[in-house]
């Protein structure tokens, strides 16, 4: 992206959320977008996630620009390429967990017996192939984001953004959820991770700062954290030991 | 995203709340049943009055004194003389029926108000005066015993024939035949009965009680004639016969007749009729809208409720289409379930008040009805949808 300015209009006041960013994702990277509240971390997820249009400047993925493209186009690229994890989760109420990883295969038009397939896969790959029916009301908040992730993951999009995944849950639910985001990574998949806690964007391996609708700093990270051993430091080797040692209500935020 | 799926998501919103699903159709079945049990009563009462019209036959002559606006529309009125014009009396028929030709019969009508005593057991009924001829153009069926007869016109004879509803009333298990009534305090002779006709809008045509018109005259002490019935020999002849009997009464009444043939009659109260049900239905309609209305509401609700839901089903790839489809067909199924329901209710109460007013439930009601509650679905509910698929994902992801 280049050059990417975001100004909203609140009530006739200007609010520059985004002041002329400029910046690369690279394939199969893990970035974090580190800064305080209200620097323009979320606004800016938004635009590399095709949800929000800059108001001036340049988005282009894979080459492709994407600024003229229509809101369903836009649609379709998200569906397609991009898997969202959100602080609040974002699932919706009222329907099995299985339904809610099945969304994004709904409107890509992945029909029945195909759809249910990948769902439980991904709900797997979550360690919550034994919940699939199990409502975000009847899961704890690590297991709801894990929901999400298996939501986002589901598509095999090219990359997955993450707006403060671990913001809503404890310690524990919160180095699993890293946990899996490497794994991702780890199979190729770019990771973006918006968070303001340090500890979280060490576990990427490039942190970009924000203050105030600016980069202020872009750097390598030199000592990026496994979550996988701090799991093991914490005395849990798998997700599904977590599960065991502190049950389904004890995770939760 | 195929059709199949938006209906799956629209079912489970519309379980998902079902005491508010039931109550927003409840408007839709209310009007729905409205419609569809409005115009079959007026389906219904029109094609019992007109077959009761046709089966007088098409040779027959109304005369009224007065003048009646045959015209349709207008301001004349119906189902009786008008209110101005001089009445006939016995000698009017008198001298239409020496100076017509063509005419087989020609019957002085009037009518008044009775009751009837057997013992302790008594009603009111219509008393119908006629001649002898009129059993040559009263639909009634005699189902015993025989219509009164010249010299009993001549004499004012009190002898009556009595309608189905009076013979079940008095005579429920007796042959009436031969036994004596008292009709306003006289003693009446009954000679005859007649079959059950059914009912009509002007009344209960079985509660009537046939007597000579001299009789009936003597008995309410009014010696005016409110109607001549006119029967041509032949149904061709029918204009010419019309002619003469206006130039006949000319002398007598001018212009201040009227002479309507069964046809006319018939065009009159098809038109009155036709208002009446269109009327029926409009005030039926107006429930429907109202319903959809509710349809609407209801909707608009639903769609800042779920505010969030199209957020997160927008970021991860739902189209435009995608969301208004899933909420317009929300809305509809709120609708056709309505319509549906409502037709079932509608043509049950048709069925279920049959006895006491005629009803015809029509296929093309039933159609309207059905299409009309999805279009108010589709009408009412692409607003709340487009406004649905319009939202921002962002703006509806922030949403709390
Ligand atoms: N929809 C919006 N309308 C108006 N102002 C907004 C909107 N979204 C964000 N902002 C403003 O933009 C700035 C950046 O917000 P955001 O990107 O959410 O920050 P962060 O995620 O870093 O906390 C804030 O000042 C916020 O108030
Ligand atoms: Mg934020």
């Amino acid at each position: 992206m280049h050059d990417v300015t975001k100004v909203y209009q609140l009530e006739g006041i200007e609010v520059r959320a985004l002041c002329g960013v400029s910046m690369d994702i690279h394939e199969g990277e893990m970035v974090s977008i580190m800064g305080p509240s209200g620097s323009g971390k979320s606004t800016l997820m938004h635009i590399v996630g095709l949800l929000d249009r800059p108001s001036a400047g340049v988005v282009s993925i894979e080459g492709e620009v994407v600024g003229d493209l229509s809101p369903n186009q836009l649609a379709a690229l998200r569906n397609e390429h991009i898997g969202f994890v959100f602080q609040s989760f974002n699932l919706l109420a009222r329907t099995g967990a299985q339904a809610n990883v099945e969304l994004p295969l709904v409107y890509g038009g992945v029909s029945g017996a195909e759809r249910s397939r990948r769902a439980r896969e991904a709900l797997e790959r979550v360690e919550l192939g034994d919940r699939l029916n199990h409502t975000p009301g009847q899961l704890s908040g690590g297991q709801q984001q894990r929901v999400a992730i298996a939501r986002a993951l589901v598509t095999s999009p090219s990359i997955v953004l993450a707006d403060e995944p671990t913001g809503n849950l404890d310690s524990r639910s919160g180095v699993e959820v890293m946990g899996i985001l490497q794994d991702l990574n780890a199979q190729g998949i770019t990771v973006v991770i918006v968070t303001h806690d340090a500890n979280v964007a060490r576990h990427s391996q490039r942190i970009v700062e924000l203050r105030d609708g600016v980069i202020v700093r872009d750097e390598t990270v030199a000592d990026r954290l496994d979550a996988h051993d701090e799991m093991s430091q914490l005395g849990m080797n798998t997700a599904a030991d977590v599960e065991a040692v502190l049950g389904t209500a004890g995770d939760a935020s | 995203m195929n059709f199949a799926e938006s209906f799956r998501i629209a079912v489970r919103a519309v379980f998902a709340n079902k005491v508010r699903s039931a109550l927003t159709m409840l408007g839709v079945i209310i009007g729905v049943a409205a419609v569809i049990l409005l115009v079959a009563i007026g389906t219904g009462v029109q094609g019992e009055i007109t077959g009761t019209i046709e089966g007088l036959g098409s040779n027959l002559l109304f005369v009224f004194p007065g003048q009646i606006n045959t015209g349709g529309g207008g301001g004349g009125g119906f189902g009786g003389p008008p209110s101005a014009g001089k009445p006939f009396s016995l000698a009017d028929a008198k001298l239409l029926q020496a100076r017509l030709n063509g005419a087989s019969a020609v019957v002085p009508v009037a009518s008044g108000a009775g009751v009837l005593r057997l013992g302790n057991k008594s009603g009111r009924s219509t008393l119908m005066g006629a001649t002898d001829q009129g059993a040559q153009v009263f639909s009634a069926t005699l189902g015993g015993g025989r219509h009164y007869n010249r010299s009993e016109v001549d004499a004012s004879a009190r002898v009556l024939a009595i309608g189905y509803t009076i013979k079940a009333s008095l005579f429920p298990n007796s042959d009436p035949v031969g036994q004596y009534i008292t009709v306003n305090g006289q003693r009446f002779k009954v000679i005859g009965w007649y079959e059950k006709q059914g009912g009509s809008l002007s009344g209960d045509q079985d509660n009537q009680a046939y007597l000579p018109i001299t009789t009936l005259q003597t008995l309410t002490g009014n010696n005016d004639v409110r109607i001549i019935m006119i029967k041509a020999a032949d149904a061709t002849n029918i204009d010419l016969v019309r002619a003469q009997a206006k130039r006949i009464l000319e002398p007598k009444f001018a212009d201040n007749i009227t002479v309507m043939s069964q046809d006319q009659t018939l065009g009159i109260l098809s038109t009155v009729l036709d208002t009446l049900t269109y009327m029926l239905a409009g005030i039926a309609g107006i429930s429907l809208l109202v319903g959809g209305i509710g349809i609407m509401n209801i909707m608009l609700v639903s769609v800042s409720e779920r505010t969030r839901e199209i957020g997160i089903r927008k970021a991860v790839g739902a189209r435009t289409y995608d969301i208004l489809s899933q909420f317009v067909i929300e809305a509809m199924m709120l609708s056709l379930t309505g319509g549906i329901i409502g037709i079932l209710i509608g043509a049950g109460g048709a069925w279920a008040i049959q006895s006491v007013v005629p009803t015809t439930v029509t296929p093309w009601a039933v159609a309207i009805a059905f299409f009309f509650s999805a279009g108010v679905g589709v009408f009412f509910g692409v607003y709340p949808a487009w406004k649905a698929s319009q939202l921002d994902p962002i703006v509806a992801l922030r949403y709390e």
